[in-house]
């Protein structure tokens, strides 16, 4: 809300020596950002005088109009200056900036030879003062107040400061210079004198002879008072005095007509929005309704609309005549020919309004302040000002009111003063209390010996329910500076530190990074494109779709880790790396259940049980996983030789190693899973349930995206891997151990898992461990030669070569009847 | 032969001369055979003394086992010298540079984000609290409804918040992590003390200051007696624990629909005021839809942008920077280790 100063001051008594940074920091302490404080006068060195148009003299032959104009600013002569706006006629005032005048930009003003004549200075539009951004025409200022020669700075209120507050949501009242002069008197701890006159309605006496337009409200719950007051005898076409022009321009917004901008000016005055309407094109009486049976309405920014049912409208016997409290229908809108018009200011409900403005993407002065809560007794008032104003700047003859609905009473407070000090921790007196509280318009009554008082907050703020806004409502007053500054005595809570999913979550991460991988944390938005080029099938297909996704490109939510991996693989590949070695721990969002609607739960009090178990089932599951992506080198080229590529073997290894962290028992086997080959996909499964995959990419998906050749990737899924068990220490017997070799033929569909599980099984309990040191392949007929080496161990004996020999052969016959192997004799 | 104690004396010089003057084991084996195996000049003497008379054979057999003592002795020193020596040049050519690159494979390191989560987390953790956590693509009423922003409030279009289809389910991608102080709030009696890390999303466009998604840590503490002065207290000693001692706070009036009062709260650094946050005192509608007994407890809560606070320690000027993974950034990082 942008605050000229002079506007604030006819309301608050502001002391002499109180600086406009100052005025900011009270209105900043108070609880509003300053957005800026601007002073277009700062920018402008006089002289910049009023001037009357003598004669208009139209220059030939130029690509654009050009006038050479005779004005008269009461000087010894008259002035001649080149213009290029035609937005004036003979007899309009003017502001003229004379030779030696420095404009904003450092603009200087001299009398300078043009189109073939002298021009002794230049006539201003609002942007070359820096008053707006209006740079349609030159500023026309047909005022009677205004005389020739007069300073114009002075004139247009050009040295007025305008100080622009941030206003929240809460806050409704504060889109007006009345609230904001209330919350500056009350920093500043000085007098307000309240704009909202309520003697104004009494004062206007009837002069007209018509009828004034009749009004009903049909909806209860869009409105609960509306007022309308109907005038005749209009001059719609006298434009509105410079004050106000200049004032509504300086809160941001257009001057557009007399009746528009009375409108206009007292809404941005109190903060009750208005609207005109031509009373001549009102059939019968004007209802608040529903839509129902009107289906369009035209509105004022020219945009036919289509209603929806439930709209709030302000219509009349035969057509919608405006979205209540969001915008005008054009066919009932105040014109050149109007003759009479009727102010409408209603109460209506923020909901309606808020509703009205969503479903039209319509969002406009006027319902901004009734969606943050109007006053409700301004109504009255607001329209009462607005048909003065109309009376005394148009001779405008008032006809009457009429008004339907009644201001409903403000719920009062029980408060415990006491609490206050409670909740903020600070202890303010009771008078402290009762001061602040009265100075934001709350009645406070204490009669009564008990400690508890009763607040009746003021009309105009709704959102006073309860001591907690109350006590903001203090501090804020005195300052939220007074608050000490103290840390709570922590209690035990019967939970400390991290749980075990969090520390988890922290050691993989670690170790992935001692591991050389570099953690990323991509976004969770995924394309159709990425999707179908890694390949995903199934479950791992069943997307979520953001309604308003920040890219049509990327309106999908990730089902998997991969496609933000990758596509930051080929980032950095594009900028330059060499190789890649990337990791991000993060959810998934897979859509398995049917989405119900939404149920209506009530904030009233705590759910039950039940229904907490119906929300938090409502939400879909979002497991955590751990993915990474290699390619590249895993070992650099160096002095030391030419280091090793990524193979397929390091993503499983990595794998391995998070499973192992994490103290799982699984089982590899190969599997075929986009986006992996299909031949180079590890499958780990814990209780037979799948819980990571790992190996070499598509080479289709590694081409496509111009990753490294062989680049490989692993996902593992950390919610699905238990926790683990206490450890139990293993036996570190320490009599000497016994190595035995053993080399096997088996079928190269056999996985080498397979067949050292078999030989373990075989080698008994004194196996200590077991190592494949060497496997080949080219033994002929679809044979692959797989050698082990088996180290027993016994914790009470060196054991024989007998012995263990008998175990070697146990452990090979095992392998034979698990796994059709052949052992092979030296 | 005749022994006499000058030739001894003179074989033994002999000796200790030769075995001096070995420049290297091979010499040195070459003295030794000479000089002190079994046919030296010494050893012979030894061997001729079973021919004297016996008289003379103990005063010989004295001296000559002094000197052979005395050679051996040298023998001894001049090879464990001649060993060290000849060890020391091998060593001196076993020499390397030990400056070569040693790096054979990639360094990795945590997203500084990440960094910074565990920082908060542990220094919260140390002060009794605990980390809570939940989803990101939300229920409405725990993303607004409990947290006293109902459907028509202008505070939901303050968000914009990305909905998920169908539109009726009700499902966002949270605004905030404050779903999980109502979801912590239903789940848990107070006393409660717990921070909330973690992704959120709000529709903005990626600039250098904004993300559509970004990270948060809010924190929440209900308990008996808590007032604004304990929020405070708090934020002086978080907004320290990040920006060092120096730094200073101030909290101004604000507005959440969550909290009430509500404040924002600013920290001054390196010469200028930055806004970090919002924070106030738990809203008592808030506390009676997850039905805390609002008479018995009070709470304060306050939430604070993760990537707004690692912007300015580390004077990070893009946020392009944390959010599009190259490596090079994140690695500077390392794991956080100081």
């Amino acid at each position: 809300m942008k605050l000229p100063l002079s506007w604030l001051a006819e309301f608050v008594e502001i002391p002499k020596n109180v600086s406009i940074a100052a005025i900011a920091e009270h209105f900043v302490s108070v609880g509003f950002e300053v957005e800026s404080i601007e002073n277009a006068a700062e920018n402008i060195k006089g002289p910049l005088v009023i001037g009357t148009v003598i004669a208009i003299e139209e220059l030939q032959d130029h690509k654009k109009p050009i006038r050479y104009v005779e004005l008269d600013c009461a000087e010894k002569e008259h002035r001649f200056v080149i213009c290029g706006a035609t937005n004036f006629v003979v007899g309009d005032k003017v502001v003229v900036a004379l030779p030696g005048a420095l404009l904003p930009g450092d603009f200087a003003i001299a009398a300078r030879e043009t189109y073939g004549k002298t021009s002794n200075g230049m006539i201003c539009s609002s942007r070359e003062l820096g008053l707006s951004d209006e740079h349609s025409g030159i500023i026309v200022v047909n005022d009677s107040a205004l005389k020739n020669g007069d300073d114009a700075v002075a004139a247009l209120g050009i040295d007025d400061p305008i100080i622009d507050i941030a206003v929240n949501p809460d806050r409704g009242y504060a889109l007006s210079i009345r609230g904001a002069a209330r919350e500056l008197a009350s920093a500043l701890k000085v007098s307000f004198k309240d704009p909202a006159d309520s003697s104004l309605s009494g004062n206007l006496k009837i002069q007209g002879s018509s009828k004034p337009i009749a009004v009903v409200i049909d909806e209860l719950d869009g409105a609960d008072l509306i007022f309308l007051r109907t005038l005749e005898s209009v001059n719609p076409n006298k434009p509105a005095p410079v004050w106000m022009q200049r004032r509504i321009q300086k809160c941001g917004m257009r001057s557009i007509s007399i009746a528009v901008d009375i409108t206009n000016y007292v809404m941005l005055e109190l903060g009750q929005p208005l609207h005109a309407f031509d009373s001549d094109k009102i059939s019968g009486k004007i209802r608040v309704q529903s839509a129902g049976k009107f289906s369009k309405i035209k509105t004022l920014d020219g945009v036919e609309r289509n209603l929806n049912k439930n709209d709030l409208l302000i219509a009349d016997d035969k057509n919608a005549l405006a979205i209540a409290g969001t915008m005008g229908g054009l066919d009932s809108e105040v014109t050149a020919e109007t003759k009479r018009i009727t102010i409408e200011a209603a109460h209506f409900s923020a909901s309606a309004v808020a509703k009205n403005s969503r479903n039209h993407m319509l969002s406009s002065e006027a319902s901004r302040r009734f969606e943050r809560g109007v006053d409700p007794a301004l109504a009255e008032v607001a329209s009462a000002r607005a048909a003065q104003l109309l009376i005394e700047l148009t001779g405008a003859h008032y006809v009457g009111v009429e008004s339907d609905g009644a201001m409903k009473s403000t719920p009062t407070i029980s408060l415990n003063p006491a609490s206050i000090a409670t909740l903020i921790g600070y202890g303010y007196t009771d008078g402290q209390v009762a001061i602040a509280l009265e100075s934001v318009g709350c009645l406070v009554n204490q009669t009564g010996k008990t400690a508890t008082w009763s607040i009746t907050p003021p009309n105009w703020r709704p959102d006073l329910q309860n001591t907690a806004d109350l006590a903001e409502e203090v501090a804020r007053r005195y300052g939220y500076q007074l608050i000490p500054s103290l840390l709570p005595p922590v209690r035990i809570t019967g939970e400390s530190g991290l749980n075990s999913a969090q520390k988890r979550k922290r050691a993989i991460a670690i170790k992935l990074a001692n591991l050389g991988l570099t953690e990323v944390q991509t976004y969770p938005f995924v394309s159709a494109e990425i999707m179908k080029l890694l390949g995903f099938t199934g479950d791992r297909a069943k997307t979520f779709k953001i309604a308003n996704p920040m890219s049509e490109e990327t309106p999908f939510l990730r089902t998997h880790l991969t496609p933000g991996l990758l596509l930051t693989a080929q980032r950095n590949i594009n900028r330059g790396a060499k190789s890649i070695a990337i990791f991000e721990l993060g959810s998934i969002f897979r859509n398995l259940t049917e989405l119900k609607p939404e149920a209506v739960i009530s904030t009233d009090k705590r759910p039950t049980g039940t229904v907490i178990s119906e929300i938090y089932n409502s939400v879909p599951k979002q497991p955590l996983h751990a993915g990474g992506v290699l390619g590249g080198q895993i070992e650099n080229a160096g002095w030391w030789g030419k280091g090793r590529a990524v193979s397929w073997s390091d993503a499983v290894d990595m794998a391995a190693t998070l499973l192992d962290e994490m103290g799982a028992t699984y089982k590899v086997s190969n599997t075929e899973l986009a986006p992996w080959h299909p031949g180079r996909c590890a499958e780990f499964q814990i209780d037979g349930k799948p819980v990571a995959h790992a190996g070499e990419l598509h080479p289709r998906i590694i081409s496509e995206l111009g990753l490294p050749e062989r680049t490989s990737a692993f996902v593992v899924v950390l919610d699905a891997v238990p926790f683990r068990e206490q450890v139990s220490a293993p036996k570190v017997w320490t009599m000497p151990a016994a190595i035995q070799d053993i080399s096997l033929i088996v079928a190269e569909t056999v996985s080498s898992a397979d067949v050292s599980e078999a030989l373990k099984t075989g080698a008994g309990d004194l196996l200590e461990s077991i190592t494949l040191f060497d496997r080949y392949d080219q033994v002929g007929e679809g044979k692959i030669s797989l050698a082990f080496t088996l180290v027993f161990r016994a914790e009470d004996r060196t054991l024989t070569a007998e012995e263990v020999s008998l175990l070697r052969e146990s452990a090979g016959s095992a392998a034979v009847k698990a796994c059709g192997a052949v052992i092979r004799t030296a | 032969m005749s022994l006499t104690v000058a030739s001894i004396e003179s074989d033994k010089k002999a000796a200790l001369s030769a075995l001096l003057n070995a420049g290297n084991l091979d010499d040195l084996k070459m003295a030794r055979l000479a000089h002190v195996g079994d046919k030296s000049p010494l050893a012979k003497a030894n061997q001729a003394l079973g021919s004297l008379p016996g008289s003379e054979r103990a005063e010989f057999g004295k001296v000559i086992g002094a000197a052979r003592a005395e050679v051996n002795s040298a023998y001894g020193e001049r090879e464990e010298f001649l060993i060290g020596e000849r060890d020391s040049k091998i060593l001196a050519a076993e020499r390397v540079d030990v400056s070569l690159p040693t790096k054979r494979g990639s360094v990795g390191g945590l997203h500084p984000l990440t960094i910074l989560t565990n920082e908060i987390s542990d220094l919260f953790v140390g002060l009794g609290y605990t980390v809570a956590e939940g989803p990101e693509l939300e229920s409405g009423w725990l993303n607004f409804d409990a947290l006293n922003i109902p459907a028509d409030h202008p505070a939901r279009t303050m968000q914009d918040t990305f909905f998920v289809e169908p539109l009726d389910s009700g499902l966002v991608m949270r605004t905030h992590t404050s779903p999980v102080q109502i979801r912590t709030m239903l789940d848990r009696k107070p006393p409660i003390y717990v921070i909330c890390p973690g992704r959120t999303y709000r529709a903005d466009e990626l600039d250098a200051t904004h993300t559509p998604v970004f990270n948060q840590v809010e924190g929440l503490v209900i308990d008996k007696g808590i007032t604004m002065a304990h929020l405070k207290g708090t934020l002086d000693f978080f907004a320290a624990k990040m920006f060092g001692p120096d730094v200073t706070t101030r909290i101004r009036p604000s507005f959440f629909p969550f909290t009430e009062p509500s404040a924002e709260v600013d920290f001054f650094y390196r010469g200028r005021w930055v806004e970090w946050g919002g924070c106030g005192m738990v809203n008592p509608k808030v506390l009676q839809a997850c039905g805390v007994d609002t008479d018995e407890y009070s709470g304060f809560a306050f939430g604070m942008g993760l990537e707004r606070t690692l912007m300015v320690r580390h004077g990070i000027a893009d946020m392009h920077d944390i959010v599009e993974g190259d490596i090079r950034f994140s690695q500077a990082f390392g794991t956080g280790t100081r």
